[in-house]
């Protein structure tokens, strides 16, 4: 398999993996296991065939073409350093599922740890190999949500949850930040190229939008790496299970943010903001850190807090920057991530075997576990920075380019003391680790009585301390050329070859080392039992919590912030809202209008026509006695709002509309029958309602009244000035040209809406089903008030039988006016293509057609004579249009291209024939349908309410499905 | 004309506005047809004013646009008509429903506190 293939699989095969652990049975506790083991060891051994040309200084690199067009592709590169990275990834991955095989229990769901372990791996993999920014944010945030489900394991402990709520609000806000930095990067370097944006980092210095652009790459950065005033959740992740921090809090995850650090350093670093941001927030990481361990009771929160401290030195010289400083960065990320995921692994083991992480509790364990204790004891040397062990190499160049490196500001000035005093604390809580928990007398009170672990619960430990020593005592052997490898290929190909050595002679370094180790020591000695007895934290520091602001922040965030704002614009009242909607649009419209006034010429306009004026006089009266009778004279409200529609239809008849007129007309008709029908359901307004003619309630108005009329002169304000400015050249003139020649009709409004806009129309038919569906729902479980039950009062009066035999002629009339009607109805569907008229008309027609026959008659007379079958009617039409769209499928052209010829008829002469019609068809018999069954659906309830309510209703429920 | 009708468009839109700040739900239905009337025309008038030149073409031959009532305003507002026609039909029934339930019409389903 050639090189880019195995970096794809390196990628991909823990998420294959992590697929089927997901799928394996909640027992299979050693399948899982042997599955997640081998997919680590088969990356590790194509690690191993690719170490050959990395170390050729190479970038290997792979494409998966996504989305080229906006520079997202998945692009994946293995240089040295991200070498080294996964290497050290699915290392201690390998151990940590070897350890977790035997320190879960047989209760706790073993595919859910390696499913999500394997995913993290890969999501870890993909964001130290992403060759494309973006894609290293995506997989960024993966590491940042799959985290959650790991330090959430045990859901059931609250503690673990809001852990782990804590630290995917932390990280995954850090992640959107760097999203942040990452698009201005693109912007700036003009690519999203991991390689190119390296390269560019002149450019991007020089940008005005660096400053932002820094900040916001180093919150994301240190969210992650959990770097003061973000370093919170880290011990709250502690409620993991002791594998999962093994994993992510020691080697992965908080490296991630460093490894950005390192990454980007030629890019963004090497101005004095950088140095001051990163290392003075690394070094204050790092003395905070180390100073908080010292006060931690619990084993797992010192190693936390010592974690925060060694990634705050490990920041630190990110921050210098300098060749050294970048391979002690590197060192130290290999370092730490061994003798920590050793600690937490030993510090599990005693949790597991003793039943308590407390070190005020814990004693005097070196005669129950010796060979733990021992493993324990040189880990925690090695934190210390012992000499001979891994951490006192790291630490020593740490010193060394503290000492050494120079730009002269106060804070370089100040790195050496600063370093050396939180050497100091480091030293003396890896002592308090060690004397604690391992000497002392026997220990009295243990949930367990300690034992040695089984075997292969240590064997992880072991080998991780055999690393320590073995790093520690031959360091050029063993990590220095994978270092200088991955150094160089931070720093570029022409970086000095960097000698690691143990002996470097008695220098400032070393000096610091001793002064750090005694002080340490004497520190840790003076204050050994008023550290136990005190609080977690040291003296007036432990009350100032960053966490505490976290969670007002998260209060305010998710529970009294939002409350507040319902209080304020609560959707419990309609009508505030609906001023506020009205104000919004008069603001809108009058935004519109500020200085668009000289966009145009003014065209003039033309004199009003004495009639047209006449009409509108009386439209306006409607109008407005519409509105002025719609509270307690409904009815009469509804023939003025018919009287305004009226007019409103012949003002399209007048101005060359035929077909709006024709179909307002129709419209008009079952609205306001409509309208009628759903009269009868509304209560009695005979008395005046409370409190209507109080003060409050005629200001009310009074304001109202002033925002309709400001919003009405707003309205006519624009549409006058539109008015009265030329028309310029629109599509309408394309329509007009080609409606004739690609439509084959004359009539352009029908030809438009049945073809060049057919999709539209098929659209607006599937709403207009679906509203009378929702009509038809809505009304079957219709339950009236009581007072509207019962027949109505008109029915009822002695003066009523009159009033049938009155109505009499006009309802034999309308019976008889049916066939005409179909007719017209039929008649306008025809010439719709040519003339006025169409689908749309012919269908409401049609529908006026059966509901005059209601009108005349009664719903029973109807219903034993015609059968109607609204569902039909709207599922034949729909299916229809649908089906004439598709069929142009058949011929090779995209849905709904139509086709017209005109066809010679006999007796009745040239007919246009297109698929428009076929089209047109569908369209009426969905409109027909439509509006059929919400009528007959509000007419039916007539029927019902006489036995709605009835005492054996609710006994029998199943009588309203049948209604 | 076209003062004429820019002032019927604001009454319409003012009476319809006025009522949809009202608070009882017949009153809402009222308003919102008015104000449909007030945009529609505002739509429609946006193709300008054309008295007697309805958008029907001759049988081929040249086509001179200027001669004809601009046909895109008229075919949206055509959809226009039809769509104000569901939403009425749809809040109407909403409006009886929700008056049976809560045996009050106001819009927010209980009277107000006076």
């Amino acid at each position: 398999m050639n090189e880019p293939n195995l970096i794809l699989l390196l990628v991909f095969l823990p998420f294959a993996g992590a697929l089927v652990a997901s799928t394996m049975p909640a027992g299979a506790r050693t399948g899982t296991a042997w599955l997640s083991g081998l997919v680590m060891t088969a990356g590790l051994l194509i690690l191993a065939a690719l170490h050959g040309p990395v170390a050729e200084g190479r970038v290997l690199l792979e494409t998966l073409s996504w989305v080229p067009s906006l520079g997202l592709d998945l692009d994946f590169r293995l240089d040295g350093f991200a070498w080294l990275f996964v290497t050290l990834v699915l290392g201690i991955g390998l151990l940590v599922v070897l350890y977790a095989r035997y320190y879960l229990a047989k209760s706790d769901p073993a595919p859910r740890f390696h499913a999500c372990i394997l995913a993290f791996t890969g999501a870890m993999i993909g964001m130290l190999t992403s060759g494309n920014v973006i894609m290293l944010v995506v997989f960024w945030e993966l590491t940042s949500l799959i985290s959650f489900l790991l330090i959430g394991y045990w859901h059931r402990s609250p503690a673990a949850r809001d852990g782990a709520r804590m630290a995917l609000v932390v990280t995954a806000a850090g992640g959107l930040c760097l999203l942040g930095a990452m698009l201005l990067l693109g912007q700036i370097a003009g690519t999203y190229d991991l390689d190119r944006i390296l390269a560019s980092g002149d450019v991007i210095r020089a940008h005005p939008l660096y400053g932002t652009t820094l900040a916001l790459f180093l919150v994301g950065a240190f969210t992650k790496s959990a770097q003061v005033p973000f370093h919170f959740w880290l011990p709250n992740a502690m409620a993991a299970p002791t594998p999962v921090s093994a994993f992510l809090h020691s080697a992965t995850m908080v490296k991630a943010g460093v490894f950005l650090l390192v990454r980007f350093s030629p890019a963004l670093g090497g101005t004095e903001a950088w140095f001051f941001a990163v290392t003075g927030v690394g070094m204050a990481t790092l003395l905070f850190g180390a100073v908080i361990a010292l006060f931690r009771h619990d084993l797992k929160g010192l190693l936390a807090y010592s974690t925060i401290s060694h990634l705050g030195l490990i920041t630190a010289l990110a921050g210098i920057g300098s060749n050294g400083a970048i391979v002690a960065a590197i060192f130290h990320i290999a370092n730490h991530a061994v003798f920590k995921a050793s600690l937490f692994m030993a510090a599990g083991i005693i949790d597991h075997e003793s039943g308590t992480r407390d070190m005020r509790r814990l004693s005097g364990l070196m005669r129950l576990m010796p060979a733990t204790g021992s493993l324990a004891i040189v880990a925690a040397a090695a934190m210390a920075g012992v000499p001979l062990l891994n951490g006192f190499l790291s630490k020593e160049m740490f010193f060394a380019e503290a000492v050494e490196w120079h730009n002269g500001t106060w804070l370089d000035n100040s790195l050496p003391y600063i370093a050396t005093l939180a050497s100091v604390f480091s030293v003396a809580y890896s002592l308090r680790f060690i004397a604690t928990v391992f000497f002392g007398p026997p220990p009295t009170d243990l949930p367990k009585t300690p034992q040695e672990p089984v075997r292969w619960l240590r064997r992880p430990v072991e080998l991780l301390v055999l690393i320590c020593l073995v790093v520690g005592i031959m360091p050029g052997l063993t990590l220095g050329p994978t270092l200088n490898m991955a150094a160089r290929s931070v720093m570029g190909a022409d970086m000095p070859y960097y000698s690691v050595s143990v002996w470097h002679g008695l220098n400032t370094p070393l000096l610091m080392s001793l002064i750090a180790m005694v002080l340490g020591a004497v520190l840790y000695l003076t204050f050994a039992s008023r550290i136990a007895q005190g609080p977690e934290g040291p003296p007036l520091v432990y009350k100032l919590q960053a966490q505490r602001f976290y969670e007002r922040v998260m209060l305010a965030a998710t529970w009294t912030g939002p409350r507040r704002l319902v209080r304020l614009f609560g959707p419990d009242r309609l009508q505030p809202q609906l001023r506020l909607i009205v104000l919004l649009a008069i603001g809108a419209m009058a935004y519109m209008m500020w200085g668009s006034t000289g966009l145009a010429p003014w065209r003039g306009f033309t004199d009003p026509n004495i009639g047209f004026l006449l009409m509108w006089t009386v439209g306006a009266a409607c109008a407005v006695g519409a509105a002025w009778q719609a509270k307690y004279h409904r009815f009469a409200s509804l023939v003025l709002l018919g009287g305004a529609g009226l007019v409103t239809c012949l003002t399209f008849a007048w101005l060359s509309a035929p077909d709006l007129a024709v179909t307002q007309l129709l419209v008009e008709v079952v609205t306001t029958v409509l309208l009628l029908l759903g009269l009868r359901w509304l209560p009695k307004r005979l008395v005046e309602i409370q409190g209507d003619r109080l003060r409050a309630a005629r200001i009310r108005r009074s304001v109202d009244l002033v925002i309709a009329v400001v919003f009405g002169a707003t309205v006519s304000a624009i549409a006058f000035t539109v008015m009265t400015r030329p028309q310029l050249s629109t599509v309408g003139d394309w329509f007009l040209r080609n409606a004739y020649s690609e439509g084959g009709g004359t009539n352009v409004v029908n030809v438009i809406l049945v073809d060049f806009r057919a999709f539209d129309t098929f659209g607006e038919i599937t709403v207009l089903v679906i509203v009378a569906l929702t009509v038809f729902a809505l009304l079957r479980r219709f339950r009236p008030a009581v007072e509207s039950t019962g027949r109505p009062e008109q029915q009822a009066l002695p003066t009523a039988r009159d009033l049938q035999e009155d109505m009499l002629i006009p309802s034999v009339i309308m019976q008889w006016m049916f066939p005409v009607t179909i007719v017209l109805s039929a008649y306008l569907f025809m010439r719709g293509h040519d003339l006025p008229g169409g689908g749309f008309s012919a269908g409401v027609t049609l529908a006026i057609a059966f509901l005059l026959q209601y009108l005349a008659t009664h719903v029973r007379w109807v219903e034993s004579r015609l059968t109607v079958l609204p569902t039909r009617w709207m599922g034949f039409g729909l299916l229809i249009a649908g089906g004439t769209g598709m069929a142009s499928w058949v011929f090779g052209y995209p849905f709904l291209t139509g086709h017209a010829q005109y066809v010679d008829l006999p007796l009745i002469g040239e007919v246009p024939a297109a698929t428009a019609m076929i089209f047109d068809l569908g369209v009426f018999g969905a409109v027909t349908g439509a509006t059929i069954l919400m009528l007959i659906a509000i007419a039916h309830q007539s029927l019902r309410s006489t036995r709605v309510r009835a005492p054996d209703e609710v006994s029998r429920p199943d009588r309203e499905e049948a209604a | 004309m076209e003062i004429v009708l820019s002032a019927a468009i604001g009454i319409l839109a003012a009476s319809g506005a006025w009522l949809l700040m009202r608070p009882r739900t017949f009153q809402v239905i009222v308003g919102l047809c008015l104000l449909s009337y007030a945009v529609n025309l505002f739509i429609f008038s946006m193709g300008r004013l054309t008295v007697g030149a309805p958008a029907i073409m001759p049988k081929g031959g040249f086509v001179n646009p200027d001669a004809f009532a601009d046909p895109i305003p008229q075919a949206l507002v055509l959809t226009a008509i039809v769509i104000s026609f569901a939403t009425t039909a749809l809040f109407l029934v909403v409006m009886i429903v929700a008056r049976g339930f809560s045996g009050t019409d106001h819009v927010d389903g209980q009277e107000r506190n006076p």
